[in-house]
C-alpha cells in the first residue's frame, strides 16, 4: 500500500482503527517530499541543476519534528482508546501566510523572513486539534500577491507537478502542488480573488473558498481583510468537506467569523443531485480585458476545452437528475477585476503599513538619521516589487481627491456584483438556483515567465473566480478533465451564502459519475513511474 | 507607450507617502505598471450605476458575535512579543530619534 496515495478520509479511517500508525503516515509523506520536492525556497537561492528544475519546490520549510510529535500524540491516543479526531494522522501543508507558533512564518517575503509568531492561527489549531500533522509551510506569491507563485521572495518558486515548466498558479501554488504531488493529503490555503481555486485548477486538485466568515482569519497575515478566506485544498471533494468540517465555525477572536452553525459537510455528500437547479451563465464564457491606452474592454472567448469541460459536467449532472438552467445573467462579472484592482489594493496598502522595521521582521542594517529613514529603508529593502506596487496603487485610489471616482465607485460596483448572485439564488426569483456551474479559469496553466511582470494580465487570470470574493459566496473548484497538452482543467461550482454543503454535494456527485473517465487515470509528470493504487 | 494617468511628480509623492524608496529600475517598472492598472480601473467609470446603489464594505455582511466587553486580557507570554523586535533594551523597543526631536 502506497500511503501517500490515500485520501485524508482513508488515512483517518486507517489511523483511527489502528490499521496504520500516524507515524508511518508522517514518514511516508516526508519520504515523498524528499523524492519529489527538491530544494526548499529560500531568500538566498543557489543555482539550480537541470534535475532541480524538474522538482516541485512546494515547501519553504519542512517541519519534520513537529509532524512526528503530532503523530506520536495521535498514536498514543489511539493506543489509549481515546478519540484522535476527524483528521487523525492526515498529512497537511500550510500556506506560509498562517502563523504557526514555533515555525518561521514568512509570507514569502524578505520583510518577515525571520518572523516566528508567538501564537497559532485558529484554522491551523483546529486542524491539528483534529489530529492533522503539519508537514511544513508551503510557498506562495509574496504576501499572496500574485497568480503564479513567481513573485515569492523564496526561490525557486513552486512548479506545476503536471509539467514542471508550467506555473502551479497562485497564490496558494505551494498548497496546490504539494497536494497534487502527493506530498500531503491536505493543504490550508487562502483565497482573496481566486488564490485557492486558480492554483487548484492549474494543478488538477480540489479547492474551496468558503463563504466569507465561515473560517476564522485569526493568525492569517492579512491581504485584503474584506475578501480573505482560508480554505481547503485536497485531491477529492470528500477530503475538502472533511477539512472544512474540522476548521469552520465561529471564533471569538475574529469578529467577522460567522456565528451561524456549520453544516454537516461530509454527511451531505451522501445525497444525489436529483432536482437541484444548476445554472450556466453566458457571462462566464469570455474574458474581458482592457486596452491599456483607452481602458476600453475587449472580449476573448475562454479556451475551448475549458468551455467544453463545463458543458460536459452540465450534461453529466443533468443525466443524474439535476435541472440545468441556461442563460443566467451575471452581467457585472466582467467588472470583477477593475473593482478588485481598487478594493484589494486599498486594503493591502492599509494592512502593509504595519511592516516598518520596528516591531518585528526585517530592519535595515544601514545607519539611518531618524525614524522616518528607518521606515523607508527597511520597507525598501524588505518588500519585493509586487507589495510595493500594491501599496502605491492602494494609496493612489484611496486618496481623498480620487476616492469618489475609484474607491467609492468600486464599493458600489461590488454591490452590483453581489446583486447578480442575489438574483440567481433568490428562492422566489426567476432562476432559483442551488449552484452556478462555471469554468474556474479561462485557460489552463501558463508557462513560467510567460506572464510574470505584466501585472494587469496576471490579475486577469482571476476573472472567473474574483466575483465570488466580492460577493462573499462560497465556491468550489474540482478537476474537470485535461486539455490537449495534458494540463488539468478546473470547473467551478458557486453557491449561495453558507451553502457549502450543496456545492460539495454536487461536486462529489460529479466525481462519482466520472470515476471511469479515461482522464482520471492520467498522473502528474512528477508521479510518473508510480503505479496508481 | 501608455497614456499616463498619473504624473511622475505625483508618483514620487506617493512613494514618499508610502514610506518607500525605489531604485531607478524599480521606479520605471512600477510607474508603468500602476498606469497600466489604472487603465483597467477606467472600466469602472463606464459602468452606469442605477439610482440608489449603496457601497458594500463586504459582499456578505459579517454575522459575527457582538463586540465583547472592553476588558483587557493578558497575553500569556508578552516577552515573546517584545523579543520579536529587531532591537530591544530592558523590555522596550529601540528606535532612532524622530526627526527634529531632542
Amino acid at each position: 500500500m502506497n500511503l501517500t496515495q490515500l485520501s485524508a478520509f482513508e488515512v483517518a479511517q486507517k489511523v483511527r482503527s489502528g490499521e496504520v500508525k500516524a507515524a508511518e503516515i508522517a514518514e511516508a509523506s516526508l519520504a515523498q517530499i524528499k523524492a519529489v520536492d527538491g530544494v526548499s525556497g529560500s531568500p538566498e537561492p543557489g543555482n539550480l541543476s537541470p534535475e532541480e528544475e524538474k522538482k516541485v519546490h512546494a515547501f519553504i520549510q519542512i517541519t519534520r519534528d513537529l509532524a512526528l510529535a503530532q503523530a506520536e500524540k495521535v498514536d498514543r491516543m489511539v493506543a489509549n482508546g481515546e478519540d484522535p479526531g476527524l483528521l487523525a494522522g492526515v498529512p497537511l501543508s500550510v500556506k506560509d501566510i498562517f502563523c504557526v507558533e514555533g515555525t518561521h512564518t514568512t509570507a514569502a517575503s524578505k520583510i518577515i523572513a525571520n518572523f516566528v509568531p508567538p501564537y497559532t492561527a485558529t484554522s491551523v489549531q483546529r486542524l491539528t486539534d483534529a489530529g492533522a500533522l503539519v508537514l511544513g509551510k508551503v510557498n506562495l506569491d509574496e504576501f499572496t500577491f500574485g497568480s503564479s507563485n513567481e513573485s515569492s521572495a523564496f526561490q525557486p518558486s513552486t512548479n506545476n507537478p503536471w509539467q514542471t515548466e508550467y506555473v502551479p498558479g497562485g497564490s496558494s501554488g505551494g498548497s496546490a502542488a504539494s497536494v497534487a504531488a502527493q506530498e500531503v493529503a491536505l493543504s490550508l490555503g487562502t483565497d482573496t480573488g481566486g488564490s485557492i481555486r486558480q492554483p487548484a485548477a492549474f494543478c488538477g486538485v480540489v479547492g474551496m473558498k468558503p463563504s466569507y466568515g465561515r473560517v476564522s482569519r485569526l493568525g492569517l497575515i492579512a491581504f485584503a481583510s474584506s475578501l480573505d478566506c482560508p480554505g481547503p485544498l485536497s485531491r477529492d471533494v470528500r477530503d475538502a468537506a472533511l477539512m472544512l468540517q474540522a476548521m469552520a465555525g465561529h471564533d471569538p477572536k475574529d469578529s467577522t467569523s460567522s456565528i451561524l452553525s456549520i453544516g454537516n459537510y461530509v454527511e451531505a455528500l451522501e445525497q444525489d443531485v436529483k432536482g437541484l437547479r444548476i445554472g450556466l451563465s453566458p457571462d462566464y464564457e469570455a474574458v474581458y480585458y482592457p486596452d491599456l491606452e483607452s481602458g476600453e474592454l475587449h472580449t476573448e472567448p475562454i479556451q475551448k476545452e475549458v468551455h467544453d469541460a463545463v458543458l460536459y459536467a452540465a450534461e453529466i449532472l443533468a443525466k443524474a437528475g439535476a435541472e440545468i438552467i441556461e442563460n443566467v445573467p451575471l452581467p457585472n462579472t466582467r467588472y470583477g477585476i477593475p473593482t478588485y484592482f481598487v478594493i484589494s489594493r486599498v486594503e493591502a496598502a492599509s494592512n502593509l503599513h504595519r511592516f516598518d522595521g520596528v516591531k518585528y521582521g526585517y530592519r535595515t542594517s544601514e545607519n539611518v538619521a531618524d525614524l522616518n529613514e528607518l521606515y523607508r529603508r527597511s520597507r525598501a529593502e524588505g518588500f519585493g516589487l509586487e507589495p510595493k506596487l500594491r501599496i502605491l496603487m492602494g494609496m493612489y485610489v484611496s486618496a481623498a481627491e480620487h476616492a469618489s471616482d475609484y474607491y467609492q465607485k468600486a464599493l458600489k460596483v461590488r454591490s452590483m456584483i453581489r446583486s447578480d448572485f442575489d438574483q440567481a439564488f433568490d428562492p422566489q426569483g426567476s432562476y432559483r438556483l442551488d449552484a452556478l456551474l462555471t469554468p474556474t479559469t479561462a485557460t489552463t496553466a501558463f508557462k513560467r515567465k510567460a506572464v510574470y511582470g505584466n501585472s494587469v494580465l496576471m490579475q486577469y487570470s482571476d476573472q472567473m473566480t474574483v466575483a465570488s470574493n466580492h460577493a462573499g459566496v462560497p465556491a468550489l473548484t474540482l478537476p474537470g478533465g485535461l486539455d490537449e497538452n495534458g494540463l488539468p482543467i478546473g470547473i467551478q461550482l458557486i453557491g449561495n451564502d453558507f451553502r457549502e454543503e450543496l456545492i460539495l454535494r454536487i461536486g462529489h456527485a460529479y466525481e462519482r459519475l466520472t470515476t471511469d473517465d479515461a482522464w482520471r487515470n492520467v498522473r502528474p509528470q512528477v508521479l510518473q513511474g508510480e503505479v496508481k493504487a | 507607450m501608455t497614456t499616463k494617468r498619473i504624473s511622475p511628480e505625483l508618483f514620487e509623492k506617493l512613494v514618499s507617502l508610502a514610506a518607500l524608496e525605489l531604485t531607478a529600475e524599480e521606479s520605471d517598472y512600477l510607474f508603468e505598471e500602476i498606469n497600466h492598472q489604472l487603465a483597467s480601473v477606467e472600466a469602472l467609470s463606464q459602468i452606469p450605476l442605477p439610482e440608489g446603489v449603496e457601497p458594500s464594505l463586504h459582499g456578505l455582511e459579517p454575522q459575527g458575535s457582538p463586540a465583547r466587553p472592553d476588558q483587557w486580557q493578558p497575553f500569556p507570554n508578552p516577552e515573546a512579543v517584545i523579543n520579536l523586535a529587531p532591537e530591544t533594551e530592558d523590555g522596550m523597543i529601540v528606535v532612532p530619534d524622530v526627526k527634529g526631536a531632542k
